[in-house]
């Protein structure tokens, strides 16, 4: 089962070797993590990917609220809520890819940032899925290279976290 | 007022209370040094090794349930420490380490005597800390006091490089309290679970009480006791949990797990209803988990929720002090009408019949779990006995019977072989006017030995009880069940004279080859009161630890004394060491 964990976390140098060195320590697996400040400088949010059974995910949850610098933390995965991931992907087409990158990017309401004469760089976001299906239209020898940030969430409605 | 760093430093140690402090100087750490020597009130202790520091402030917290304080200094200091914290961590011991560091502007370089203490302590500590600035130094050490000795306790370290210990600045008045919006541990367990446990005890038909080191470490005895006898339950005792419960008593039916009795193993693989009390089944409890209590139901009282449901799930839950806990079951139980047990009793009591820890004597060679059964008797079960790791180990925990908590002081999550010397100078100069003994082997002594010259300098007299078999035994014993007797590096050659070693230390050296002389020299050694006195007892090196459950197997699945044809070599699992 994938889960989608949101933690909110002192904003402190090592914090984030914390949270890493946990899952590595207890053999979670970390399928993304992405972390930056909040409206609140002196606290971080970090959205974590993981994988595992319901007794895995309450492992990590129990686990991540161990460490002392962790606020709270939060299945996304358990209630409504809404994600996304954002990508920057530079392609160069090859004769396989015969579509209209125009009507394609269209299709994925993405947009194109950047054009050379040989190369199109194009950002994306959304589902983590919407972004493969992206990808998965081109011919993979097209795809020069790919920066994606990883999940991040919210949850849906008035609910904070 | 205007005060240097290390100054601060102190000066917020003395207001925790710190009355001892454990280590070793270095220059990182030579300001606050200075700043020690300028007082009167805290002791500081030099140990010969920064392991032996972290050990002895380990077994001073273990036994008076201070925090123990350790001082290191950068690089090799932390790094030698950092066995000593694990086996803290391990144990949830309140511990904290401070440690120096290079200056500030110098950290990252790899400088002189630099390591990244903070990273190399993180995954195991409860919490660390690097100081950045001077005006950080008081409300760190305060929060780390308190994480240290609050919620499931814990080592904590403090990293604080060398510039912060010489910049000055205005003393300010140390805090009170600490409050933390990321750290507020359970107390309270919710009235709802202790209801339901409370019904669910009352209708068990073969209950049993599983007391692990929570009920040590969080000064439950009392209410255990009070508890155990209100219902008139079975009660055993982990390793770490030992003397919570009275060992002597009717109600416990000894310690349970790899080694324990068959009584206490078959009774939880039997049970109904398996109620753990601050412990946490770890895998020399549990054997093999697929097997473990096929028909109980498992009440949980854990501090530490991350506990719960991690080996075994729990079918109630309850998250707060066992102290707490109990005191709450007994007020909810105190009239409830309990089911009649007595077949459970009379069940259990044909277990106690196989009497698990029998042994044969030989003539001629003396029998280790004689020398505990003898130091038992003329200690009248009241010392302090700490230990290391091995045979020797579970013979102290099987044969000394603990009538109170925090007289049985050992490594038991981590197994840190060298733990019993400086653990036991630790309780000494904890507890100064108590007996303390180091039952040892002569594998495990000698990996902390140059602590014997700190205990002459501080006079800590302790009774080191060495159990001489002249090999690894628990890996001879491992070897002569499960690997065909290939006995690859458990001999011990070229022992040294145990006799004169203590003696050039400046201590009492004792050697017993004859059992007739054991007794004697066991009461010997307790007569020199201000002596720490080493008695090196040439003991049965072929000698094996009974009852034991095999890698893999389950609590019925013991292998006993004496029937060592029991042993077959294909259902041992070997991953499962
Ligand atoms: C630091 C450390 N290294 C290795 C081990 C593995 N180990 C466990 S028991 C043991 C043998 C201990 O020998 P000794 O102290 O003579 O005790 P005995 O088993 O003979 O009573 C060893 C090597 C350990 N527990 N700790
Ligand atoms: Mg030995």
């Amino acid at each position: 089962m994938r889960h989608i964990i949101s933690v909110v976390l002192e904003n402190e140098t090592g914090a984030l070797s914390r949270v890493s060195g946990l899952f590595s320590q207890r053999g979670f697996n970390i399928e993304s993590l992405t972390v930056a400040q909040t409206n609140d400088p002196s606290l971080s949010r970090m959205t974590i990917v993981s994988t595992g059974d319901d007794r895995v995910l309450e492992q990590i949850v129990k686990q991540l609220n161990k460490l002392i610098e962790v606020v709270k933390v939060s299945d996304l995965t358990s209630q409504d809520h809404i994600e996304r991931d954002l990508m920057l992907v530079k392609i160069s087409p090859t004769k396989k890819d015969n579509f209209d990158l125009k009507q394609l990017v269209d299709v994925f309401s993405c947009k194109i940032v950047d054009v050379t004469d040989s190369t199109y760089t194009i950002e994306i976001s959304g589902k983590t899925k919407k972004i493969n299906a992206f990808l998965d239209a081109f011919d993979p020898t097209s795809i020069l290279e790919v920066s994606r940030t990883g999940v991040t969430g919210i949850s849906r409605g008035k609910k904070l976290i | 007022m205007k005060l240097n760093g290390a100054e601060i430093l102190i000066d917020c140690l003395q207001k925790e209370g710190v009355e001892h402090i454990f280590g070793y100087p270095g220059g990182a750490t030579l300001h606050i040094y200075d700043a020690l020597e300028a007082q009167e009130e805290i002791i500081h202790v030099l140990v010969r090794h920064e392991q032996g520091a972290a050990h002895a402030a380990d077994g001073y917290a273990r036994t008076n349930g201070k925090p123990g304080v350790v001082l290191v200094t950068s690089g090799p200091g932390i790094t030698n420490a950092v066995t000593g914290i694990a086996t803290a961590n391990m144990d949830s011991i309140p511990m904290v380490v401070i440690s120096g560091q290079v200056p500030s502007p110098l950290i990252g370089n790899d400088a002189f005597q630099e390591v990244d203490a903070v990273g190399i302590t993180r995954s195991c500590v409860k919490h660390n800390f690097l100081i950045k600035d001077i005006s950080e130094v008081a409300i760190t050490v305060k929060k780390a006091f308190h994480i240290a000795t609050t919620g499931r306790p814990g080592p904590v370290v403090i990293d604080i490089p060398k510039d912060v210990t010489i910049n000055q600045m205005e003393l300010e008045e140390y805090p009170e309290t600490v409050k933390m919006r990321s750290y507020k541990p359970t107390t309270k367990a919710s009235n709802r679970q202790i209801k339901k446990a409370s019904e669910l005890i009352a209708n068990s038909q073969r209950p049993i009480l599983y007391s692990g080191g929570g009920s040590v470490i969080g000064n439950a005895s009392k209410e255990l006791r009070e508890f155990t006898r209100l219902l008139g339950f079975p009660i055993t005792q982990t390793l770490m949990g030992l003397g919570a419960y009275p060992g002597t008593d009717e109600l416990s039916i000894g310690m349970l797990g790899m080694h324990g009795t068959y009584e206490a193993n078959m009774a939880m693989h039997d049970s109904d209803c398996v109620v753990a009390i601050g412990a946490r089944f770890d895998d020399r409890i549990t054997g093999n988990l697929a097997k473990f209590c096929p028909s109980a139901k498992f009440i949980h009282i854990d501090i530490d929720p991350s506990q719960i449901s991690k080996n075994v799930v729990a079918d109630i839950p309850i998250v707060g002090q066992t102290k707490q806990v109990l005191q709450a079951l007994i007020e909810e139980l105190k009239d409830e009408k309990l089911e009649d047990i007595s077949k459970w009793w009379s069940q259990i009591n044909t277990w106690r019949e196989v009497d698990s820890l029998a042994y044969k004597k030989k003539p001629g060679v003396i029998k280790p779990q004689t020398v505990i059964e003898i130091l038992y008797e003329v200690t009248k079960g009241e010392a302090i006995v700490t230990s290391d790791v091995g045979q020797h180990q579970m013979w102290a925990a099987q044969y000394y019977l603990f009538d109170e908590p925090r007289r049985w002081i050992n490594s038991g999550g981590l197994g840190t072989m060298g733990f019993g010397l400086p653990a036991a100078m630790g309780a000494k100069i904890a507890m100064p006017d108590k007996d303390v003994v180091c039952v040892t082997g002569e594998g495990s002594i000698q990996m902390m030995l140059q602590e014997l010259s700190t205990m002459l300098q501080y006079k800590t007299p302790v009774k080191i009880v060495n159990l001489n078999n002249r090999y690894l035994g628990m890996v001879r014993q491992w070897q002569e069940f499960f690997y065909e007797k290939r006995y690859a590096m458990s001999y011990m050659d070229a022992l040294p004279d145990f006799v004169k070693l203590a003696e050039s230390y400046g201590h009492v050296g004792i050697l017993v080859e004859k059992e007739a002389d054991l007794k004697p020299a066991l009461i010997e050694s307790l007569k020199q009161k201000d002596r720490t006195v080493f008695v090196d007892i040439i003991t049965d090196p072929n000698e094996n630890v009974f009852p034991m459950i095999p890698a893999g197997g389950a609590h019925c699945d013991m292998l006993l004394a004496g029937r060592d044809d029991m042993v077959s070599k294909d259902e041992t699992d070997f991953n499962a060491v």
